[in-house]
């Protein structure tokens, strides 16, 4: 560490008018990303001196992110292995194998990422801003992970520039952008974002891990659930057995790298609860939101929709829901920010994310568009809680001034019945 | 002050400084509905051309005569007429290309931009400077159809004007089409960056 911090003070004349000057901002970004700023307020006065600043808030969110990303990468190989047909599953190879699968997608995201905002911040005579971490290391996350890596750098780009860029940078975006990066690819390329042979790796990477027959298929359970005919489909891993609800909290199915192991989100919740960073009114009311769609359908189901037949428990075991309510709909810029408002946002995300998997067997997950479009809608429920609040309270005002006034009259009418009586 | 008007500056004006779609953001539905492909779209631009050249002449040419009341039901007459005769001249001479415009061709009745010319322009100028005006705003509805249409069929088909640009040597290695260029919100996204690029090269544009 004391090395690191000698090379940024040798290196920082170099930035501080010297030749390399029109990159402050990324020397300042490296150095208070690595390091604590010394000049923080005083301890002394009013000043809030804490170092909980976004950087910190940033790294927290990513540690949080960690089980589930170690869990994807270990569930990727296990995946693989399965559809290979091996039956032995050596522990430390899986996790190799998912590692090499990821790692590529976690580069391309940073750098197309962290490019365009290191531009966008020299551009405008910024510093630049961290918001950009949590975002590289979510989107692979809640990618199939045999997506395209100019897909990724295509849809990263585009999500950078219109859901953050141009309405002003990390802080003021609209919509989550990871989320918006991984809509434009749902809606772009459809053939490699849904279906039964995108969410399994199905080569070696650099020649490691076992190589896989042609022609194998599978789907994630709720895809599975969506094109299934029968009322009550008998979901399947890749080597046809039944996958169990307990498979599917603990994460041992197909679906996206970093969403499907219910437990390890869970830590990941429980990590950003005890730092106080997402809030548990969001998440719980997300959860509720689900439960009682998810009742509602099962009472109402129908073969027309076989989703409808899901116990509103396993509708939050499968797909993205979980993730979403914990790592997406929790994100503190687009969330609505009055504490009524969240409880509102996150019901009709959790409402709206079974609604659209049950109701619409083109998508069979609706997490992701419930997010985003209630991330839209936030900033209107909290101006409708902003104003229901000041009605509430100019009532109260002209309650209290009524009785005051009602007693001022009657203090009067002492008095001057006291000046009458003299 | 009609006297004075200058013929270039009418003409040219609406082609980049004011431009009806990117600047006066008329039009906006139409733009949106016809360019997934560049073909409708020249075709659908040429037809607005023609419909608001001659509706802006013969607008201007009865223009002392119309009860001030009552214009914008002449106005509307004239238009939806030219619009009628530009319909048949389609289905006679471009069948396909009629069909794919389907019901925007009859739309070009309600669109602002030429409710606007016929309001703004050609009931108070000559039926010159209205002719001129009314190509001039044409050709800058045209012009944003076409560099919006050229992006879109050009990432969301791999075609241009049907032919094949993309070589079939990208797709065998990865690459695909781009479906969402084919929807509409992409080109409202097109629309905004041609936006974006004009504003930042005409700074007098740009709003606070």
């Amino acid at each position: 560490m004391k090395s690191l911090r000698k090379l940024m003070d040798r290196i920082k004349p170099a930035f501080y008018g010297g030749k390399l000057s029109s990159f402050r901002s990324v020397y300042d970004g490296f150095d208070t990303f690595l390091f604590t700023p010394r000049d923080t307020a005083g301890a002394r006065g009013v000043h809030v001196h804490d170092s909980m600043d976004s950087k910190r808030t940033m790294t927290i969110v990513i540690l949080a992110l960690m089980p589930c990303f170690i869990f994807g990468m270990y569930n990727t190989g296990y995946q693989h292995w399965l559809a290979a047909g091996e039956t032995v599953f050596p522990f430390w190879d899986l996790l190799f194998y998912g590692f090499l699968c990821i790692i590529p997608m976690v580069i391309t995201t940073y750098v197309v990422g962290l490019g365009i905002e290191f531009i966008s911040a020299q551009l405008r005579h910024e510093e630049i801003q961290e918001g950009f971490l949590v975002t590289g290391i979510i989107l692979p996350m809640i990618l199939p992970v045999e997506t395209p890596l100019w897909m990724v750098a295509v849809a990263t780009a585009f999500a950078v520039i219109f859901a953050k860029e141009v309405f002003g940078g990390t802080g003021y975006n609209i919509v989550n952008v990871a989320l918006a990066a991984r809509a434009f690819l749902f809606f772009a390329y459809p053939a490699k974002m849904s279906g039964d042979e995108v969410f399994v790796a199905s080569e070696p990477v650099f020649g490691f891990g076992p190589q896989i027959a042609d022609g194998f298929t599978c789907a994630t359970p709720l895809g599975q659930i969506a094109s299934s005919a029968s009322a009550h489909p008998v979901l399947t891993g890749i080597d046809g057995h039944a996958i169990t609800a307990a498979d599917a909290f603990w994460g041992f199915i197909p679906g996206s790298f970093g969403e499907t192991s219910v437990a390890c989100i869970l830590i990941g919740a429980a990590i950003l609860l005890f730092t106080r960073i997402a809030s548990w009114r969001i998440m719980l009311s997300v959860a509720a939101g689900g439960l009682l769609m998810g009742w509602v359908a099962n009472i109402f189901a129908s073969p027309t929709y076989p989703g409808s037949f899901l116990d509103p428990v396993d509708q939050l075991m499968f797909g993205g829901f979980a993730f979403a309510a914990v790592f997406m709909a929790t994100d503190p810029v687009t969330a609505a920010r009055t504490n009524t408002g969240k409880y509102i946002y996150g019901f009709m995300i959790g409402v709206l994310a079974v609604l659209i998997r049950t109701y619409n067997t083109g998508y069979p997950e609706g997490a992701m568009l419930a997010v985003l479009l209630m991330n839209v809608f936030a900033p209107l429920i909290d101006w409708c809680v902003v104003q229901a609040n000041i009605r509430r309270r100019m009532r109260r005002l002209v309650v209290a001034e009524n009785s005051l006034d009602a007693k001022e009259d009657e203090i009067e009418n002492l008095t001057t019945d006291k000046t009458d009586k003299k | 002050m009609s006297e004075k008007t200058n013929s270039r500056s009418v003409l040219f004006n609406p082609l980049s400084k004011d431009n009806p779609v990117i600047v006066q953001i008329l039009g906006i539905c139409s733009a949106l509905a016809v360019t997934a492909k560049l073909e409708p779209a020249i075709v659908m631009g040429l037809s607005v051309i023609a419909v608001l050249a001659f509706s802006c002449v013969i607008v201007s040419l009865i223009r002392n005569t119309i009860p001030t009341s009552i214009r914008i039901i002449v106005q509307l007459v004239v238009v939806a007429g030219l619009v009628v005769i530009v319909n048949q001249l389609l289905l006679a001479y471009a069948y396909d290309v009629s069909k794919q415009l389907s019901v925007f061709i009859g739309l070009i009745i309600t669109n602002c931009i030429l409710m606007g010319r016929l309001e703004a322009f050609a009931m108070g100028n000559k039926p010159w400077p209205a002719f001129l005006d009314g190509v001039g705003n044409g050709l800058g509805y045209t012009i944003i159809l076409v560099i919006v249409a050229f992006f879109r069929e050009l990432l969301g088909s791999g075609t241009l004007l049907g032919y094949q640009v993309i070589p079939q040597w990208c797709y065998d290695h990865g690459y695909s089409n781009n479906g969402l260029m084919i929807l509409p919100p992409m080109a409202l996204i097109v629309v905004a960056c041609v936006i974006w690029v004009h504003r930042s090269r005409n700074k007098e544009l740009q709003e606070d």
